[in-house]
């Protein structure tokens, strides 16, 4: 263990709560315990004004109304109950779904679920920076398609997609439009209205607030109709049965109705560290960034260190906590689907890393990541063979590889 | 929480590799092994100098996770003052055991074992 803590830059993958989330949370679960279903006495009141206030500030940081937001345990239960819900609704309108390669695994897993039960499923290709080009989408639209998911902000590369021209070719088709935005709260401006989307997904802890819980936008108008993938009291309107948590419920409202007051401010302060670090480690030779750095989130970025591998790297530096593209960990030994999607080579996917900045980040620790980074990635080059050939001017291509075959 | 899921081995060689270099090629006492596959994410070159059928001297480079690079590290230091058969008879097993590797990370204990069967080929290969 360091001695004292390390920097934090994984805010992609989960946050801390925030304080304000915290203590707002804290009443809900000791004197104001009230099951929001109960509707025959005042502590079934109290908690159900909370989760209705709640509903209230996810939906004004989404553009939302109220009645549209349904809670659910997070993004990816949001993304199962869209995705299998509308295919089990329409399937005798059609059985073809069309989402993208760089998806998160809780868009693209039931996906692969619904292809087993007799769906067909195309994943569309992106362009090296990442993006969905809107004509790749049109292109792939049949008349039996019910349904296509496309994520606001990819979670490994930061890169935002255009969600409303991607809806807007959908609906010229009749086709549902899903976006997963687990990644986008309080990082870029949501409105689902006016991006057009029949679904979207989001979750809490991504934004300083609770793991746990999360939400799914259903639209109204027109209305969305989709079928239930959990039953019993029938609660959110029948669609999402399970007793409300009424703790992680108020932190999800707080956390999103601190994101809205402080979405100008923090994304404009968290951009300027972004571009430090970025200034700070470009100039390393044959140092690449991964994916488009203008139609990007202020926090991410999301770098590929030329010969030197991703855990290798995030190993040399116990003080940094950040994480990688790299799958040396997993038996099959391949590396992100989505750096592979960007048409990254296999071993620059070895090399990558992920960077994600956020509402704690001080200058301090930017530079000291600036600092530790430089040092390991010049020592771990000093022990690459891959370096050395190309400090010799070999390509690694060239180059005979023994056992190559075996391993 | 450093280096949490690795042996204090791996930690140890990963830190402080043992005889990262290289030696020429060319040279008719040298054997050299380049094993693995950038694509896979893992490559181990090492080399091994002969003096009177004794290896006199051992050294490696390696691009790969941590677990990689300490088994190339640790060949290293194993093959020194060894005869090609008993360099020969070093296994992955070997690897596995004395740097405590789980078996995600088996697949580098069999890269060290493969660097270390092509690196005695090629020597061979160069007294015919």
């Amino acid at each position: 263990m360091p001695a004292s803590p390390p920097v934090y830059l994984d805010y992609s993958a989960t946050t801390p709560v925030d304080e304000r989330v915290l203590r707002a949370m804290l009443p809900w679960l000791s004197q104001r315990f009230g099951n929001p279903a109960s509707s025959s006495h005042v502590y079934g009141w109290d908690a159900e004004d909370a989760v209705e206030r709640a509903r209230g500030q996810v939906a004004a940081l989404v553009g939302a109304d109220p009645r549209e937001i349904v809670w659910t345990s997070g993004a990816t239960e949001s993304d199962n109950l869209a995705i299998k819900g509308v295919a089990e609704f329409h399937r005798e309108r059609g059985r073809y779904i069309v989402t993208v390669a760089t998806e998160h695994k809780a868009v693209l897993d039931p996906c692969h679920e619904l292809q087993r039960r007799g769906f067909e499923v195309t994943v569309l290709p992106v362009a090296a920076n990442g993006l969905l080009d809107p004509e790749v989408l049109r292109a792939a639209l049949r008349p039996d398609t019910i349904l296509a998911s496309v994520m606001l902000v990819n979670n490994e590369i930061g890169v935002v997609q255009d969600i409303a021209a991607l809806a807007a070719i959908c609906h010229e088709r009749g086709v549902l439009f899903h976006s997963d935005a687990a990644q986008a709260t309080g990082k870029v401006a949501i409105d689902a209205r006016a991006m057009d989307v029949d679904l979207m997904s989001f979750s809490a802890h991504k934004t300083y607030g609770p793991k746990g819980v999360g939400a799914l936008y259903v639209r109204r108008k027109p209305r969305v109709r989709l079928t239930a993938q959990m039953h019993g009291g029938g609660h959110e309107r029948g669609l999402r049965s399970g007793t409300l948590p009424t703790h992680q419920i108020v932190g999800m409202g707080e956390a999103f109705a601190l994101a809205a007051q402080e979405f100008q401010v923090e994304t404009a302060r968290v951009r300027a560290l972004r571009d430090r670090l970025w200034a700070g480690l470009r100039d390393i030779p044959d140092v690449f960034l991964n994916g488009d750095m203008d139609q990007r989130v202020a926090h991410n970025l999301n770098i590929s260190v030329a010969h030197v591998e991703g855990e290798a790297l995030i190993m040399a530096m116990p003080e940094l906590a950040v994480s990688s593209g790299s799958a040396c960990t997993s038996a099959s030994l391949e590396p992100s689907h989505v750096l592979r999607a960007l048409g990254r080579s296999d071993p620059l996917a070895h090399s990558s890393l992920r960077l994600s900045l956020g509402r704690y980040t001080t200058e301090a620790e930017v530079d000291r990541t600036i600092e530790v980074l430089r040092t390991q990635i010049e020592r771990l080059r000093r022990i690459s063979p891959l370096w050395e050939m190309h400090e010799q001017g070999h390509g690694i291509e060239a180059a005979a590889w023994a056992g190559a075959g075996e391993s | 929480m450093a280096g949490h899921g690795y042996s204090a081995r791996v930690m140890d060689h990963y830190l402080n590799p043992r005889n990262v270099g290289s030696f020429d090629p060319g040279d008719s006492h040298v054997g050299t092994a380049m094993v693995g596959s950038p694509a896979l994410g893992q490559v181990l070159k090492l080399q091994i100098r002969l003096r009177d059928a004794t290896i006199e001297d051992a050294c490696f480079r390696a691009f790969g996770c941590g677990s990689a690079i300490a088994a190339g590290s640790l060949a290293t230091v194993w093959l020194k003052g060894r005869s090609i058969d008993e360099a020969l008879s070093i296994q992955g097993q070997d690897f596995v055991r004395e740097l405590e590797l789980p078996p995600v990370k088996a697949h580098c204990a069999m890269l060290a074992e493969d660097a270390i069967r092509a690196a005695v080929a090629d020597y061979t290969q160069k007294q015919r």
